[in-house]
């Protein structure tokens, strides 16, 4: 679809939901609700929490539909309530301590060189991307992340938001946003590592 | 500039990867790095499979790529919000 033709299908259905229309409501749950419901799922990762955060931000979005204001895609905007009500959920669960990130970090001599030495991925991502067991190693090593790392990856690699907008949402300075992401990517990489180093398979 | 010049240790490398990737390096720092990568294949290895590592926690999460994820909202789900709704 055309990004103009998008706005436009948008701009439809604004119009239906703003003067109050149930069934432009149920429209755009069946729309949108399936992808968001993903999302919730990689934020929160509780079958039950991620249900609730996505009805908490169907709701939500409705009752402010007039703060919305058409710059954006509807698609954006509703995905932006579902990851606020998700991080809100993570932050109001119980807080357990956090593990150590460090031992999944790089390590490095008195001299600055690294020890040990790092292995060459041979296999092209492409290759690896076609193989089930890769993905769902990812997938799990993503969620042996540290929680506030593991966030901040999902964030910006995968649900694709901004630096600043992420910075914002979390309540950080960018620049603590860059670096916390970079220890996740770095300690992503180190649980993939043992799998993925040396010659294609 | 003199040849003999150092170079930049593995650790400041790794450490400002992210930076180094993303453009925003000042250009005499870049040339550090690129001088440093010139001469040292662990580096080289760490920062490909980073970037691979970034691009597999994209991939892996692509609708196509993804089996469990369903691609309609459960309708148990969609009329409990709708109830909510009609409560006003």
């Amino acid at each position: 679809m055309e990004p103009s033709q998008a706005l436009g299908e948008d701009q439809t259905l604004l119009a239906e939901l703003r003067a109050g229309s149930v069934a432009a409501f149920a429209r755009l749950l069946r729309e949108h609700g399936g992808r968001m419901l993903a999302v919730a799922r990689r934020l929160v990762r509780d079958e039950e929490d991620a249900r609730d955060a996505v009805q908490e931000a169907f709701v939500s979005a409705f009752r402010s539909l007039d703060r919305f204001e058409g710059g954006s895609r509807l698609a954006t905007w509703l995905h932006r309530i579902v990851v606020n009500c998700c991080l809100m959920r993570l932050r109001s669960r119980q807080r357990r301590p956090e593990e150590p990130i460090e031992d999944l970090l790089p390590k490095f001599l008195e001299d600055g060189h690294q020890a040990p030495a790092s292995v060459e991925w041979s296999e092209p991502v492409d290759e690896l991307i076609h193989r089930k067991e890769i993905r769902a190693l990812v997938r799990e090593s993503i969620d042996r992340l540290p929680e506030s790392y593991r966030t901040v990856l999902v964030l910006r690699d995968i649900e694709e938001l901004s630096t600043a907008d992420a910075a914002t949402m979390l309540g950080v300075t960018e620049n603590a946003l860059k670096i916390r992401l970079h220890r996740a990517r770095q300690a992503l990489r180190a649980l993939l590592d043992p799998h993925l180093r040396g010659a294609a398979a | 500039m003199s040849e003999k010049k150092p170079y930049i240790p593995c650790s400041e490398v790794l450490e400002l990867l992210w930076a180094y990737i993303s453009g925003e390096l000042p250009p005499e720092q870049a040339h550090e790095f690129d001088r440093h990568l010139a001469v040292c294949p662990s580096c080289v290895a760490y920062l490909d499979s980073y970037r691979k590592t970034v691009e597999l926690s994209r991939e892996s999460f692509q609708p196509g790529n993804c089996e469990p994820e369903a691609e309609e909202l459960p309708e148990d789900l969609i009329q409990a919000v709708l109830a909510t709704r009609r409560k006003g």
